[in-house]
């Protein structure tokens, strides 16, 4: 997304006294001009899903059409407001939408925005849990497999890293599933805590949603098993498709920096090979990861949806799925302007990042 | 098929054999290189001769619960009549299996071709044309780029059946679904290859003689900026594969009577694991991973033998990105240096 800002390459080699003073305020333009770069993103977005969804009809007759005397879905819809030209209703959706009003789910009657908040903390609980995960299996590997690179274990590490990417995330979590479940019984099958916890844990006082913090927070120790029992195997499952392009993201970049003279430099005054790699050749590899680990939220908020129907994780891609069977298209649409939000807002973050580390991205 | 023996560069007193796409990289490929484009070809050889051979090679019909000598049992274990066992509604899971790489070549087939003609046709126009046509399409591949593709395959199947599919309707839903989150990335390659192309002294020259745009932009820039296809391609295949499985899963695939469908399968066999019925999942699952694996290893092969710098063991670091990255880095590049 950088590669959209251009700047004058002449601004980059100004003369030495003002670079300072210069690439400072360079940097408060840059998130400036970044931040209103979201706004185009999330209106095309919302534009195109508005549209699209309204091609086929409208969203009444989608749910209910069949079920209802046509009388009635005819009084439905106008009382909606569907019968209305769908500019004018394009508009009053946008309207809505400013003011942070989602609208109505059909199947259940509940305020999107309700559903949202509900369901939005499990999502970003099994999307962190992922990432830990992810981070904890490709970044050590990649090492491994820079350092061993065209030996064996880079050889098993880069079939394992694709692997990864072509195993869909529910079958992943089918396989963990019934091996980890199953067969060994090590964890639970499905949910994201049992009854009790959950009970225990949606009494607290303020709840953030996101139960191990939720649990940390009232030290409640068996509960806290209880949700990292859960947590295991969604998390596994998700992590995984993701390990697989950290893996050679790091592989492929910590390979690029331990050919540098610096890295030559530094085995030569003796440094140990395994602090090379993990703090020599590492560190400067870090800016390419951060700007995919963006990317990935995209892909891993694809694969949420997959992976939270696989392990009935009660949160937004489950209602999505919920939501799709019922055809219920105005809750639909809902997740996923919200989704098109996040996404639009962590590229946002992620571009702030790459920045702040790397004075050369900011022009 | 028609588009990869565009990509072959001007002949070099080989033979046309010689300069096919994937012979001349399995000429210059060494060592595990070679090994993982063996092991590609050969995956992808196999997906491709069980779905033309579907009907030979499988005991029963997909849709089929009966034979001569009656129904057959439900949640059957493999073995016996049924080799991998059938499922809950009496399915031989082996015969889905062998039926569902039809439908996943035939989704592959009409997606990535649809994708790469708008796509083509799509960049083409935006690099060589320019100002606020660009800049509008543009924002817009961006937009629909960023988004998890999964959501827009979903967006898209609604829009296209509602939900619903027949047999056609349903392989045709998805691959216009699959077509749409495809279409930035053409759109993004091409376009950088046009603008790149454009100020070429070929196509200046070209302007000079007289030559409309369509024929400078149909003949002149379509055969130079489509070289980087063959690797999108098969990068697009195997994503396509796994958006179809992922349709499916979510029951925007294609009803079991109609034809048969990895995800799909998969979705039923969930219900099953908790029972400890491990094969109703097990094989879609499997045929899934390989076909990928298969198209993956092909394309990364590619991807690496085309650069020089990949190639061998002399493999520069910081440029092998992940594979998605592929025309976002394209495009970078070739934008700092036309701007």
């Amino acid at each position: 997304m950088t590669s959209l800002i251009e700047a004058p390459p002449g601004s980059v080699d100004g003369p030495a006294p003002s670079t300072k003073k210069r690439s400072g305020g360079g940097l408060g333009r840059y998130i400036l001009i970044r931040f209103f770069l979201i706004f185009p993103t999330i209106f095309i977005l919302v534009t195109m899903v508005f549209f699209l969804m309204r091609i086929t009809g409208d969203p009444i007759t989608a749910a209910l059409g069949g079920r209802l005397p046509p009388e009635q879905l005819a009084e439905r819809i106008t009382s909606a407001g569907y019968d209305r030209p769908i500019f004018v209703q394009y508009f009053e959706y946008l309207g809505q939408l400013a003011t942070g009003n989602f609208g109505t789910t059909l199947s259940d009657n509940r305020q999107v925005t309700e559903v949202l908040t509900t369901y939005g903390a499990a999502t970003l609980e099994l999307s962190i849990n992922a990432l830990l995960v992810a981070l904890a299996v490709g970044i050590p590997l990649g090492m491994i497999a820079a350092h061993r690179r065209d030996k064996a274990p880079d050889a098993v590490l880069r079939i394992f890293a694709i692997l990864c990417y072509a195993t869909p995330v529910f079958f992943a979590g089918l396989l963990l599933k019934l091996t980890f479940s199953v067969w060994l019984g090590w964890f639970p099958v499905a949910g994201r805590a049992s009854t009790n916890t959950e009970l225990a844990l949606t009494g607290l006082q303020s709840p953030s949603g996101i139960y191990w913090l939720d649990a940390l927070r009232s030290g409640n120790i068996s509960a806290l098993g209880d949700v990292i029992s859960h947590a295991v195997l969604p998390a596994a499952a998700l992590g995984l498709l993701t390990a697989g392009i950290f893996l050679r993201l790091v592989r492929t970049n910590v390979i690029g920096t331990l050919g540098r003279d610096y890295v030559e430099a530094g085995r030569s005054r003796g440094i140990s090979e395994f602090r090379l790699v993990t703090k020599h050749a590492y560190k400067p590899a870090l800016i390419p990861i951060i700007t995919v680990m963006g990317l990935q939220i995209a892909v891993m908020l694809g694969g949420a949806v997959l992976t939270e129907t696989t392990f009935e994780w009660k949160g937004l891609g489950f209602q999505l799925a919920t939501y799709l069977t019922a055809r219920d298209f105005v809750a639909v649409q809902g997740i996923v302007v919200l989704l098109a939000v996040i996404v639009a807002l962590t590229n946002f973050i992620v571009d702030i990042i790459a920045a702040l580390i790397d004075p050369r991205v900011r022009y | 098929m028609s588009i990869e023996t565009t990509s072959v560069t001007p002949p070099g007193g080989k033979s046309l054999l010689q300069r096919l796409p994937i012979v001349s990289h399995f000429n210059r490929s060494v060592g595990l290189q070679r090994g993982m484009l063996v092991a590609g070809l050969s995956l992808t050889a196999v997906f491709l001769l069980t779905a033309i051979f579907a009907p030979l090679l499988a005991p029963y019909g997909f849709a089929q619960i009966s034979d001569s000598d009656g129904s057959f049992p439900a949640q059957q274990a493999p073995g016996g009549q049924h080799l991998l066992g059938t499922t809950v509604g009496g399915y031989d899971v082996l015969s889905r299996v062998i039926w569902g790489t039809q439908t996943a070549v035939m989704v592959i087939v009409v997606a990535v071709t649809m994708s790469i003609f708008l796509g083509v046709i799509l960049g083409l126009v935006s690099g060589y044309i320019g100002g606020w046509v660009d800049r509008i399409l543009v924002v817009i591949a961006d937009a629909v780029y960023a988004f998890p593709s999964l959501l827009v395959a979903i967006v898209m199947a609604i829009v296209i059946s509602g939900g619903q599919s027949k047999l056609w309707g349903g392989i045709l839903a998805a691959a216009i679904s699959i077509t749409v989150v495809f279409i930035p990335q053409y759109f993004r390659v091409i376009r950088a290859e046009t603008i790149r192309l454009k100020s070429e002294p070929f196509v200046e020259s070209a302007r000079v003689v007289g030559a409309s745009s369509i024929r400078i932009m149909s003949r002149h820039i379509f055969k130079n900026a489509t070289r980087t296809l063959p690797l999108i391609f098969t990068l697009n295949a195997s994503e396509a594969i796994l958006t179809l499985a992922g349709l499916g899963f979510l029951g925007f695939g294609i009803e079991p009577s109609n034809a048969a469908e990895w995800g799909f399968d998969l979705n039923k066999a969930l219900a099953d694991t908790t029972s400890g019925i491990w094969w109703t999942g097990l094989f879609p699952g499997l045929a899934i991973v390989l076909t990928v694996l298969g198209l993956t290893l092909v394309g990364e092969s590619i991807n690496d033998l085309n650069d020089p710098r990949l190639r061998g063991r002399k493999r520069a670091g910081g440029r092998r990105r992940m594979a998605r990255a592929v025309p976002s880095t394209a495009k970078g590049t070739t934008e700092e240096s036309t701007s």
